[in-house]
């Protein structure tokens, strides 16, 4: 492991963004922030900066509109970047699966790396994600789940 | 000309506004929505009118009590059923407790709008009470899901009574804590009175909700109207007459302490009763309802025909009749201002979004 990616894991920042869904698991993100989980113990910060992230952290289904933002904003994260789709929606369009103006999960528009089901999803699974996404960019391989 | 979203530190959710400025005055604004339009309302159509109550909740996840209330209301009025009066008494308690859980998160945001980042956290912490009473009654967080058709799917028993009176005197000892900030200090006040006027005259004209038309010293509220059980609690619309920022955050604060008095009044007057009234038949014929959600006035059209599914169902959320007023609180301001007005009417574009669809340019 380089010097470069070892400084990495300890401050990972993160860019948020609302694709479209009903908000719930966007204020979990955002709980997750705050004193009764607060991620920033670990060196996560949520960051507006797409160009000063590492990880992006997406919500809610992608719809026609939102695709072009999205696909935008991925461009702008730079190398490595780890992609967590949070939320039931933002993996697979869930509740929202018959509703004419959504493409059904944000793996349609960006490639995922780790994906956060629950509706909505806990902080708990959020930070979860995270560090399974950490690990990833560690190069280690997940464990397997008993 | 300033673009100000889609992405953007101070919004969680997706708006664009455009700002057309000279030098630091601005001039004119240009909204641009239908981020996260999905098109629910074609949606309803082709669920099971009893599975729509679930789709309702996630119209919105900050106020999904209400909306899963409302629908029910519909519902019920479409078919004939009448709500046990328990039944009734715990929709209002829960609609509370997701209207403080709704009021804290817009306090916590704006204090973070104005720099107060210890006290955003202080505030959100103080959230964790609400929201840990929700996941006592029904194992969740953010969507509590405890409304069905005819009634409630859950009770509270004589624990969670005591926990909940309980928890309502912390949460009201801590808002104390914290609450003078809001109305005496300085850089707050610097950064709201006087900022984003709203004039009586105008609120009325443009439409505006909810604590927006509240704090412009209107009484509109339609929880004065007696839905649920608000017509035994004695309740009284808050307003302040401020027509500024300054007035709607004082509403919202002010709403808060209400709500923990409506809780522990209801909670007080619950009597014994079933929970659930059987609904027949399907919905048919014309209704609409409304209620008022933590942003304001929520309405519900649908029409039944008699079958399984809807013939079609409208919703239309408080933000959007909240975006021609907040048009003009800008116009005027310094670009300093934008973060801390564009807050104050508590938008909420998950709500806005389900038939206003804008072509993208090519």
């Amino acid at each position: 492991m380089t010097l470069v990616q070892k400084a990495r894991l300890k401050s990972l920042w993160v860019v948020h963004f609302d694709c479209g869904g009903c908000n719930g698991c966007d204020i979990e993100v955002l709980a997750a922030l705050t004193p009764k989980f607060d991620v920033e113990r670990f060196g996560i910060v949520n960051i507006g900066d797409p160009k000063q992230a590492d990880i992006m952290v997406l919500t809610g289904p992608v719809n026609h509109k939102n695709k072009r933002v999205l696909r935008d904003l991925y461009e702008e994260v730079p190398d490595p970047k780890m992609v967590i789709a949070v939320g039931t929606c933002a993996c697979t369009g869930g509740i929202f699966h018959n509703c004419p103006n959504i493409l059904g999960g944000v793996n349609k528009v960006v490639p995922v790396d780790v994906y956060v089901p629950g509706c909505a999803a806990r902080p708990e699974q959020i930070i979860d994600g995270v560090v399974l996404a950490m690990k990833k960019l560690a190069g280690e391989a997940p464990e397997e789940d008993e | 000309m300033i673009p100000f979203g889609p992405q953007h530190p101070v919004l969680p959710e997706p708006i664009q506004l455009q700002f057309y400025v000279d030098e630091e005055k601005i001039v004119d604004v240009l909204p641009n929505i239908g981020y996260v339009h999905r098109g629910i309302e074609r949606a309803m159509e082709l669920n099971d009118y009893r599975r729509n109550i679930y789709l309702c909740e996630r119209i919105c996840g900050i106020c999904n009590v209400i909306h899963g209330q409302t629908y029910a209301r519909l519902i019920e009025k479409l078919t004939g059923t009448e709500v046990p009066i328990r039944a009734r008494y715990l929709r209002t308690i829960w609609a509370e407790v997701a209207r403080l859980q709704s009021h804290l998160l817009w306090l916590g945001l704006f204090a973070e709008s104005i720099g107060f980042e210890s006290l955003f956290m202080k505030i959100w912490r103080d959230r964790e009470i609400v929201l840990e009473l929700t996941e006592a009654t029904n194992g969740h967080r953010i969507h509590m899901g405890t409304t069905v058709i005819g009634g409630v799917s859950k009770d509270l028993d004589e624990r969670l009574r005591d926990r909940y009176l309980g928890d309502m005197d912390r949460l009201r000892k801590e808002v104390d804590d914290w609450g003078h900030v809001f109305v005496k200090d300085v850089a707050f006040r610097e950064k709201t009175v006087g900022k984003g006027i709203l004039p009586k005259k105008d609120a009325v004209h443009l439409g505006a909700v909810g604590p927006v038309i509240r704090g412009s010293g209107v009484p509109r509220d339609m929880r004065s109207n007696g839905y649920g059980v608000y017509g035994e609690l004695d309740f009284e619309p808050v307003t302040h007459d401020g027509c500024d920022s300054y007035s709607r955050a004082m509403v919202r604060l002010d709403e808060t302490y209400q709500s923990i008095d409506l809780v522990k009044r209801a909670i007080d007057q619950l009597s014994e009763g079933p929970l659930v009234e059987k609904n027949e038949g399907f919905p048919d014929g014309v209704a609409m309802v409304r209620s008022e959600q933590p942003r304001g006035e929520c309405f519900y059209y649908g029409v039944g025909n008699g079958t399984i599914h809807l013939e079609r169902c409208r919703i239309r959320t408080p933000t959007l009749p909240n975006i021609p007023p907040l048009l003009q609180m800008l116009i005027g301001h310094d670009v300093a201002d934008i973060p801390t007005i564009v807050h104050s009417i508590d938008p909420c574009m998950s709500c806005t979004e389900r038939v206003t669809y804008v072509e993208e340019a090519a």
